[in-house]
Order: structure tokens, then sequence, then C-alpha cells
């Protein structure tokens, strides 16, 4: 069958200047480029090209461009290219299309219509460079009432029943699992929870002993598949998230493919070698809050209520209510997840069409949680298309805690968000398994870049919070006066619980 | 324009997030609980005229009624004589009234519109409590009252206390309520220079609830924050203004969580992070709990505020004192102000000044009143 799709893209190599080194069809894990022996020259098939950006990255000396074709369909605003495009590869394959990453749609970010304030006159802004400015956080959750025992004239002490993880930024690196990410990314990012002094979720895909001695700084997850659970495993970690769902794919389970199921990622998951790796859409003991609830109480017993138990959703309708249920199932820390959220694979129809934005979950929970008078007893960690520090910013002013971020380290490490994640062949190194392509990703080089990103967002941060006059983030937290909206109806001003600039 | 009715079209007309404004703050405290005239108070916040531009003024007096000690003595301020009628008839059903009357003014001192003041000697009718405590039923009515729309607002509501405030200068408010006339151990004042609002009787400081007041200066940047907090546990902030935060903070914290006054210092103006690390593990223990716990309460951005209730006069200044705070002794006598000036032209020869670190509290106790209601601990000074 003669395929009929088009080229997104139009690959094209400066015949002048190229020095055919072949360094680009050992770069490209597409096989966009070939050598021909005969014209001693590199030929393109672009058809396959992904956009990765890899070949031009590399190509010392500077040959190649790709750019998004100039060959059109009729122009058509309801039959745009995405909708003819998915079509004809359904008709020739006859499956449920994926992809990786977030959602790629303009029209669900509200961060871009949020402005923040800064001090003028009556109050003084306050100069990072000068003054202390403190980003430290703890999550976990906080009693209503302390105990104070005096001891007669002297200080008095105060115990805090709920175990806590204390953040040095407000930055968490948020689950990527051994199996869609490699060990390389996974040491890469521990090490720099490490030295940053936050966490990273090593996702479901069970502990790698190569990550053992960063074990005090990461989270560890039990999601549907349960896969690599055990005591150890549990005792191992400083927190623990139950993962109900994913922003990028609210309410469908995982599925790593046989293929990728290699010897370690078997021994890790506890599952045989090039077997599918099957997470189901439920976890198959949660089919309702209570069921949350033992779940929650079995880990917290068999972890001797050591660690914060984190539980993670997807930004979904009703989020507010949900969350509402979860504090009261006894969660330290819930992890909302918008619908901008990455995935190494997911449907693209559920990943572009189900949940909603994280900007209007986290005002909705975080207000819900406060008229009911139970916002201390949760620390919320807010996920799913955080791109820059005024992002973070703004969604603790909203009402976080602290944030998620994966794109983003993934793409302080190279990452140029192809969106083939899925196909495990990443050029970049970094969603592949295969022992060649993942040795592009130097962990040293990798965990530098993300340590200078957190250390380049932290600042940023402070720069933000001494304009509003603020020395410290616990005082930014749901501080949403700090916030204004600019193009947004009064319906959406509401919901996050702000109002329209100039007002 | 009509006019608006309630609270926060009274305090806050252009719908602003919040009031913001800048003052002079002046306390004077007698430790052996000598009752003294306010004079002195009126004449060290003239000299600070110049931090105010006459759009609010006041002052908080204690041991004030010892005729009525045993009574909750409740300011209000009323509207108009129709909302005077409706007060005075909630008060009389919610209460058992020993003694009302309306508060003398000379209203030739003022500006025009002047509200009608009256005052209230009440007793709890126990068999109304139906399981409340006594002072939660007196916040409780001065919040019904606050919100109620009809044009009443409870100034202060404290045993042997009381607040005088009002639009105009220092000098103008104290002969508009004779102050010349009271007496008390206690004083603490406040000169008000609003930026966002013209300037209403009842948003003047300071503000009080039962016998606890505050007189404050400064901005809080994390308002949002600290008034979400309250939120979460029943507050209403109907006032919107910094101000109401601290007095409603110091209800929860003092009275109703019953902490003492340096843990409550140290919530509203904690240590460093990096200082509490440092500390012996007790104590690092309790600071970082405390900020872990209350950290919605943390008041971020410039401020200095003076506290009083009952045997007790605290200064606290945010942590990095961005706003001025002078404390000074004189024999028997405590001083705090935003200026020294203030402090010298009452009391030139002073035994001691000394300026308070930020975040550090100057706590002033009187040792022969004892510190009202539950103050666990109180650090002497
Ligand atoms: S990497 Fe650049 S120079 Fe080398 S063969 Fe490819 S296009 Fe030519
Ligand atoms: S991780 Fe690799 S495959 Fe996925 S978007 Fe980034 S560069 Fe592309």
């Amino acid at each position: 069958m003669k395929s009929h799709l088009l080229p997104d893209y139009k690959v094209t190599i400066d015949r002048e200047t190229c020095t055919v080194c072949r360094g680009c069809v050992i770069q490209c894990t597409f096989n966009v480029y070939s050598f021909n022996k005969e014209k001693n020259r590199i030929d393109i098939d672009a058809n396959k090209c992904v956009d990765c950006q890899r070949c031009i990255t590399f190509c010392p000396e500077n040959s190649i461009t790709v750019a998004p074709t100039p060959i059109q369909y009729k122009q058509n605003a309801s039959w745009d290219r995405e909708n003819i495009r998915n079509i004809v590869k359904q008709a020739e394959a006859g499956g449920i299309l994926l992809t990786g990453m977030g959602c790629d749609k303009p029209d669900f970010t509200f961060f871009d219509r949020l402005l923040l304030n800064a001090s003028q006159v009556t109050n003084p802004s306050i100069d990072p460079i000068r003054e202390p400015m403190e980003l430290r956080t703890y999550l976990g959750s906080k009693p209503s009432l302390v105990n104070l025992t005096s001891t007669g004239e002297s200080w008095t002490d105060i115990s805090l029943a709920s175990p806590q993880l204390q953040v040095e930024t407000p930055i968490i690196f948020s689950a990527m699992s051994f199996g869609s990410v490699n060990l390389n990314v996974q040491e890469a990012l521990a090490r720099t929870a490490v030295s940053s002094g936050t966490y990273f979720n090593v996702g479901e895909g069970g502990l790698n002993p190569r990550l053992n001695k960063y074990a005090d700084h990461l989270v560890l997850q039990v999601a549907s598949g349960r896969f690599g659970v055990h005591k150890k495993y549990l005792d191992a970690g400083a927190a623990i998230e139950i993962k109900i769902g994913q922003g990028a794919k609210p309410g469908i389970g995982g599925h790593l493919p046989g293929e990728k199921v290699t010897e370690e990622v078997s021994a890790t998951r506890m599952i045989p070698k090039g077997t599918d790796a099957i997470s189901p859409a439920p976890h198959h003991d949660i089919y309702s809050i209570e069921d949350l609830s033992q779940l929650i109480s079995v880990i917290k017993e068999a972890t001797d209520y050591s660690k914060p138990v984190i539980v993670k959703i997807a930004a979904v309708h009703n989020s507010a209510a949900i969350a509402s249920g979860i504090v009261r199932a006894g969660a330290d820390i819930i992890a909302i997840d918008g619908m901008r959220g990455s995935t190494g694979a997911a449907p693209q129809v559920i990943r572009d069409n189900v949940g909603i934005p994280i900007e209007m979950a986290i005002a909705s929970v975080d207000s819900r949680l406060n008229q009911e008078g139970i916002r201390n007893r949760v620390s919320l960690i807010a996920g799913g298309g955080i791109r820059s520090s005024s992002d973070v910013v703004k969604a603790i002013a909203l009402g976080a805690d602290a944030c998620y971020i994966a794109t983003a380290a993934l793409i302080a490490m190279g990452c140029t968000v192809c969106q083939k994640c899925y196909t495990g062949k990443c050029p970049w190194g970094i969603t592949t398994m295969d022992p060649v392509i993942s040795r592009r990703l130097n962990p040293d080089i990798a965990a530098k870049r993300v340590e200078n990103l957190i250390r380049a967002w932290s600042l940023e941060i402070k720069e933000m919070l001494g304009g509003m006059g603020i020395n410290s983030v616990e005082s930014l937290r749901g501080n949403r006066h700090q916030l204004r909206g600019v193009g947004l109806t009064e319906r959406e001003l509401e919901i996050l619980g702000i109002r329209m600039v100039g007002s | 324009m009509k006019t608006p009715i309630g609270v926060k079209g009274r305090n806050n007309p252009y719908g602003d997030d919040k009031v913001i404004d800048a003052c002079s703050i002046f306390g004077m405290m007698d430790q052996q609980g000598r009752s003294m005239a306010g004079r002195d108070v009126v004449e060290a916040m003239t000299n600070m005229n110049e931090r105010t531009n006459g759009l609010g003024s006041g002052y908080a007096v204690y041991g004030l009624y010892p005729k009525h000690r045993d009574q909750y003595a409740l300011h209000v301020m009323y509207d108009d004589r129709k909302a005077l009628e409706w007060g005075s008839g909630f008060i009389d059903s919610e209460f058992k009234v020993i003694h009302d009357e309306e508060i003398p003014m000379d209203r030739s001192h003022c500006k025009a519109d002047a509200p009608i003041m009256w005052r209230y000697f009440v007793d709890v009718n126990p068999d109304r409590l139906n399981g409340t405590g006594e002072e939660d039923f007196v916040v409780q009515r001065c919040f019904s009252i606050n919100t109620s729309e009809k044009g009443a607002y409870v100034v202060s509501s404290g045993k042997d206390m009381g607040v005088f405030k009002g639009v105009g200068w220092p000098q103008e408010i104290a002969d508009t309520f004779h102050l010349d006339e009271y007496r008390g151990y206690l004083w603490t004042a406040h000169g008000r220079f609003p930026t966002n609002t013209p300037g209403w009787w009842g948003g003047a400081h300071p503000f009080s609830l039962l016998d606890q007041s505050v007189v404050h200066n400064g901005e809080i940047s994390s308002y949002g924050t600290n008034r979400r907090f309250l939120e979460m546990l029943g507050y209403q902030c109907t006032f919107q203004t910094d101000t109401e935060i601290f007095s409603l903070a110091l209800d929860y914290l003092l009275r109703r969580r019953h902490l003492p006054v340096e843990v409550v210092a140290n919530i509203f103006a904690p240590p460093l992070w990096k200082d509490i690390d440092a500390m012996p593990p007790q104590q690092r223990n309790l600071l970082r709990g405390l900020r872990m716990v209350y950290g919605g309460l943390l008041m971020n951005g410039p401020f200095s505020i003076i506290f009083a209730r009952h045997g007790l006069m605290v200064g606290l200044t945010d942590r990095i004192k961005l706003r001025p705070l002078i404390a000074a002794k004189k024999k028997d006598v405590f001083f705090l102000a935003s200026e020294e000036s203030a402090i010298r032209c009452v009391q030139a020869d002073l035994d001691r000044v000394w300026h308070p670190r930020g975040g550090e509290p100057v706590v002033a106790s009187c040792g022969n009143i004892p510190a009202s209601t539950n103050t666990v601990l109180v650090m002497s000074s």
C-alpha cells in the first residue's frame, strides 16, 4: 500500500560546505541520512525526519537545515494538517495514534495570561543579592494545633505528628520511570536532586540498585502495576507516591512494550524479560476513596509512619472534590498533574482532549481545601506544564506548595521536545533503552546542566519574590493578590481567584 | 456617589486588594500599673505629625474604666440614629447591659462626618453561651455587628479598656474625645497616612478585639497568604487591612491557642532558616515546627507594630526591620515609638534607649497587673 503521508519537514544539506563526514548518518536514530558511496554524498529521506535537531547540533560544518515543509494541504481551518494526517495514518495502520511529551495545543495555557506584582513606594522591594531570600519549603501534613510543652521559663518543644520533605527550592523532579527513561537520565536527576536539595521521583519502574546511594532524595512510586514494590523498596526512599493518574493520560494505564523490557528493566520491575509491562488504568485494589484510604494506611504501617505519602492525580473536572477526599483519606501531599503534563507515550486523542489545565486545578483545589478548613493538612504539588521560573511563582501564588517539573529538566539535558519518546529511539539518548544510544547521555554533563537550570530558576524566583517585597516563599503560597489576569473572562478570573489587570 | 454600606465599602471604597497606609506609632506603659494622663501620649504623637496626613488617628487606653472593671466595655460607632437604635437593641438582646451612655465628643474639632459613639458596659448571660466560651461569645457578637451592614461597628470590646479613634490629626482626635479627662496605665497610639482611602473612622487604628489591640505601621506583602490562612481558620477579613490581619492573628494565636508572646513573635517574624539550622536541637525543633505550621502567618514585608493587652505591651518589627521602632525606659515607664524624638519630647532624660533588632520582640509587662487570660510564658524585659 503506498503511503499517502506527506513529509512534515524539508531537510537540506548545503553541498558546498558538507565534507561528507557522515556524522549525521550516525547521529540520526530515525535513519533520515544514508551515505551514498557511488556519488560520495549524503542521501536524505525527509519522510522519516522528526525535527529533533540532533543532526544540526552536531554537524561540524553547520550544513544542515530542517524546516517545516512548504508542501501544504489546501488551506482549511477545519480540516487542518493535523486532522488530515491523523486520518491518513489511521487509515494506513488501523490503530490508536501514539505520541510523546505533553499537549501541544495553544489554548490551554493560563500562565501566560497572569501577571505578577511588584512593590513601589508604599512597601520596598527587596534585593536578593543584599538581603536574605528563602526558598525552603516543607512538604507534608501540618497539624492545626501545635503541642508546646512548657518547661518552666525556658524554650518549649514542639512535636509534629507527620513526616515532612524538606526542599531547598520549590522545584521537584516528577516521575520518570526506569524504562521510560534510561538509567543515565535517572542518575543525572538523582544527583541533581541531592546537590540542589530537592527530590527526584523515580516513577513506577522500581528502584535500580545504581540509585540506592541517592535514596534520601528519591520519591518512590506505587502505581497500578506495582512493579518492583516490596518492603525494602518502600523503606528506601524519602517519600512514597501513590500514582492514581497522570495529566498526559488521565484514566489511561501505561504500557511498556516488551522490547523495552531488557534484562535490567526486568530485574528492577520484577517481571520476566521481554514481556509487556502493563499498568492497568485503575489500581485493582482502589475502586473508591475508602480503598485509597486503606492503601495509604497500609503503606504508612509498612514504613512505620516515617515518610510522607503523596497521592498523585491527573487534573480533571472535579479535582477539588477528589482532592478533598484524598486529604480525608490521609494523604500527606497531593500532586496534581495538569493536562499539559508530559509522558513517554500516550494516545494522542487522550493527551489532547482529556483533563484540565493545572492553573485551574490548583486554584480550585486550594480554594476548596481552604474553605473546608483542611488546607494545612496537606501540601500541594503542581505539575504538568511548568516551563519557567515564572510558571513556578504563579503556580505557588495560586496555591501550590511546590512544583513538579520533568520536560524542563529533559530539555536541559538535550531534549528538543520532538514528541517521539514512544518510539524508543530518542536521538538525545533520553527516552531510549538502547544501550548504544543511551551512551549519548553522559550523566555527569546532564546533571550539571540540570543543576544549572535549577540554580537559574531559583535565582529568578528570588528576584520575583524580592520585587513583590517578600523574602520567604511561604508568604507567596496562595497569595493571589500578587496576580492579575489579562484577557480572561469574569468567570475564569473568579475560578483563579484573581482580579483583572488594572483593577 | 452613593455612600457605601458595610465595612468593606466604607474602609476600602475603591475596592482595592486592601487598604494601604503608613504611620506613626507610640506606646507607653507604667510597669507598676500607675495611672497616667494622656497628655504625653498626644504630645508625642503630635511630634510625629510628619508621618501622618490627618486622615486617621487613635488611642487605646488600659485601666480606663476601674468602676466597670469586670464588664466588657463595648465602644460602638454608629453612622446615624437608626443604626444606634438597631445596635442598642442588638446589644440589649445579646448581653446584660449594666450601663450605657454616649461617649462625650466635642465635634468642633473633628471633620464633618463624625459618627455617633456609644459605650456599653455589659455582662455575658451564662444562659446564652450554649457551650461557647464567654470570650468567643463576645467576639462572635462583635463580628455580627461589624458584618451586619446596618452602619454599626464595634471599635473595642475589652474589659477596663477602650479605643478612641477617628479621622483627623492626633491632636484633633484627642480633643474630640476629651482624652485629657481619661487616665490609664498603658496607652498606645497611632497616626495614619492612608494612600487609597479617603479615611473612615472605623478604619483608623488601633484595631482591637476583646482586650487586645494593635497599632501598626507598614504594608504586608504576604497579605493574600495571611488572609487565606485566617479564612481557613474561620475568620472573616472584613476591614481589608493589614492591621486587621494582625488583630485576628493575635486573637487566634494568643487568646485561642494560648501561645506565649515570644512564640507569637517568632511566628510573625521568624528567624531565617540558616539561623534556625544552627540552633541547639530543642530550639531548632521548636522554631522549625512553628514555621512549618504557621508559615501562613509569617508577616512578610515592612511592619512595626505595638500590640497590647492588660499587663502587656509588645513591640515588634519585620525580620529585616523595614520599619522603625525605638524602645526606651525611664524608671517604671516603658516607651515604644516610631521615632526617638517622640519619646524625647515627653521625656528628655531617659535611663535607656535602644533599637530592637528586626524580628526581636520588645516585651513590657506590668508588675501589678496580671497579664490577662492564658499567657503562659512572658519574657521579662
Ligand atoms: S554531519 Fe554535516 S558535514 Fe557531516 S555529513 Fe552530515 S551534513 Fe555533512
Ligand atoms: S525525550 Fe527524546 S524523543 Fe522525547 S521529545 Fe525529547 S528528544 Fe524527542
